[in-house]
């Protein structure tokens, strides 16, 4: 097997007397897409932010690249990104442009060249010219995506990448996920609540709820766990016995 | 701290401001209006007062010596809630770009924009009232300075409280300037003040600025005391507001406020 890129252990994050995220431990393999699935408020964005720097944890450790996160941030976040539905590019500013500010910020070389490609493989190149804000939100995540890839990553974040989507959209985002993934041989941890977007994404699943991992493996030993069909099954029957 | 990242932040607030004809209006509106209010009312006042002397200049001057000081805090802390309302931030922060090249960032946009101000400024009082902001001569170099400074150490400590209490703090972006407008002694000397303003007074760098610049238009001598003054509270202010926006940075991350800002 070959070395984790990420490698999480004891992962704790407590907010005032919340526990938001409790003892979570899990690695994440090259070309892997880890999938966190959990109901609202299960802890997964802490997770992606405490992965980030950009929320401190309060115990456990964080390995990325065989590098401390605390002790090496700036080396490891070089060759991570990040891409949320709640979070936008500078929205007064057209589609290139906002690309060429985080091509320089992550100093990208080739830029035009690089900017150009995944405007092409994002289907963005006939509105890079439009400002950020007049985008629908199909346009938004995939320049979102973009931006994402525009330091050539090694490991991708993404938080609730396609929510904001209608369901042709989502699925074609998730197409485009899968095919950037095979391509480029990225590690992407993916959130969602939504089951099946998870079963048809994820090489792997955790389970999450209240902050701890409930299950994990591969989406169907995780159905199979909880005696259920599908995922669906197995969400709603923890979403329900909390209540 | 690297170059190209402070370059691209700097990059990201040129294209804002080519990108929009209202931000660019705001830029010379409220100078301008400034300017003629003001102005006028020190023309008429100077047709009763003739025997005071540079009346006009020490207004005019204060004015836009002002003026740099309030445009060097917002080309801060405004460009800081751009990114807050760009909703834009985390993708900033989420790259290797630390607070200090963020900062940095900034005090250069800043730059940019209070030069430009200051410049449609003098031109526009030398056009309109025939007053000449060089009359003050080469003291003139320094005020600046002193004044730049001063508001970007004011721009720190906005941005560091809007980072830890949000939305409700943004009125400071404009406010926390104006609280030390009656103790930085721009339209009056120091003396009318009361006591315990005049104490306070002596510590803030701009009361220096100004108390200097009257002192050189009215007498022609070079206010080195006064200048040293200022520079010397602006060196130990804005290394405080460096570590007070590192601080409050550390403690935002684990309160986990970072990621909710804007929200
Ligand atoms: N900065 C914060 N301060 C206090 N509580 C927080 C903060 N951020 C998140 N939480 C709480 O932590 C829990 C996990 O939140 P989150 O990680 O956003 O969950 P998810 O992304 O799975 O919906 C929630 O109960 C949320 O309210
Ligand atoms: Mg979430």
């Amino acid at each position: 097997m070959f070395e984790p890129v990420v490698k999480v252990k004891g992962l704790t994050k407590v907010f005032k007397s919340l526990k938001a995220v409790d003892s979570v431990s899990f690695s994440i393999f090259p070309g892997e897409i880890l999938g966190l699935l959990g109901p609202n408020g299960a802890g997964k964005t802490t997770i992606i932010h405490m992965l980030l720097g950009l929320t401190t944890p309060t115990s456990g450790d964080i390995q990325v690249f065989g590098l401390d996160l605390r002790k090496r941030r700036k080396e490891i976040i070089q060759n991570v990104n990040f891409s949320s539905s709640y979070v936008s590019m500078p929205n007064s500013l057209s589609v290139k442009e906002s690309l060429k500010v985080f091509a320089r910020l992550y100093k990208t070389k080739n830029r035009e060249k690089r900017i150009q490609e995944l405007l092409e493989a994002f289907e963005i190149a006939g509105i890079k010219d439009k400002l950020v804000r007049h985008l629908s939100s199909g346009q938004q995540t995939r320049l979102n995506l973009a931006k994402a890839l525009i330091n050539d990553p090694k490991v991708l974040l993404l938080d609730e990448p396609t929510a904001s989507l209608d369901p042709d959209i989502a699925d074609k985002t998730r197409t485009l996920l899968r095919s950037i993934k095979k391509d480029r041989n990225i590690s992407i941890l993916y959130t969602s609540h939504n089951m099946r977007e998870m079963e048809q994404m994820s090489d792997r699943i955790i389970f999450l709820h209240k902050g701890q991992i409930i299950a994990e493996g591969q989406p169907e030993e995780v159905v199979r766990s909880f005696g259920r069909s599908n995922l669906e099954e197995v969400f709603l029957k923890v979403a329900r016995e909390e209540a | 701290m690297r170059f190209h990242r402070i370059a691209a932040l700097f990059m990201r607030h040129m294209y804002l401001y080519r990108r929009s004809l209202p931000r660019l209006i705001e830029v010379v509106y409220w100078p301008l209006l400034d300017l003629l209010v003001w102005g006028f009312i020190t023309v008429y006042l100077a047709q009763y007062r003739q025997n005071l002397p540079g009346f006009v200049t020490f207004f005019i001057g204060a004015l836009i010596l002002w003026d740099i000081l309030f445009r060097s805090h917002q080309g801060i802390s405004v460009s800081f809630l751009e990114d807050v309302w760009a909703k834009n931030l985390l993708n900033l922060f989420a790259s290797p770009l630390s607070p200090a090249e963020y900062i940095f960032a900034l005090m250069l946009v800043s730059v940019v924009k209070l030069v430009t101000v200051a410049t449609i400024m003098a031109v526009l009082a030398w056009i309109i009232y025939s007053f000449n902001i060089f009359l003050i001569g080469v003291a003139l170099v320094p005020f600046v300075l002193n004044l730049i400074v001063m508001g970007w150490t004011i721009g720190i400590i906005t941005t560091a409280l809007i980072l830890r209490f949000g939305q409700e703090a943004e009125v400071l972006a404009w406010a926390l300037g104006f609280l030390f407008m009656p103790v930085s002694a721009v339209f009056y000397p120091v003396s009318v003040l009361p006591r315990f303003l005049q104490t306070i007074a002596h510590y803030v760098p701009a009361s220096h600025v100004f108390e200097g610049m009257r002192e050189v238009i009215s007498s022609g001598v070079f206010p080195l005391s006064q200048l040293m003054w200022s520079s010397g509270l602006n060196v130990i202010y804005i290394m405080a507001a460096f570590l007070f926006f590192r601080w409050n940075f550390n403690v935002v991350k684990r309160k986990g406020l970072l990621v909710r800002i804007g929200e």
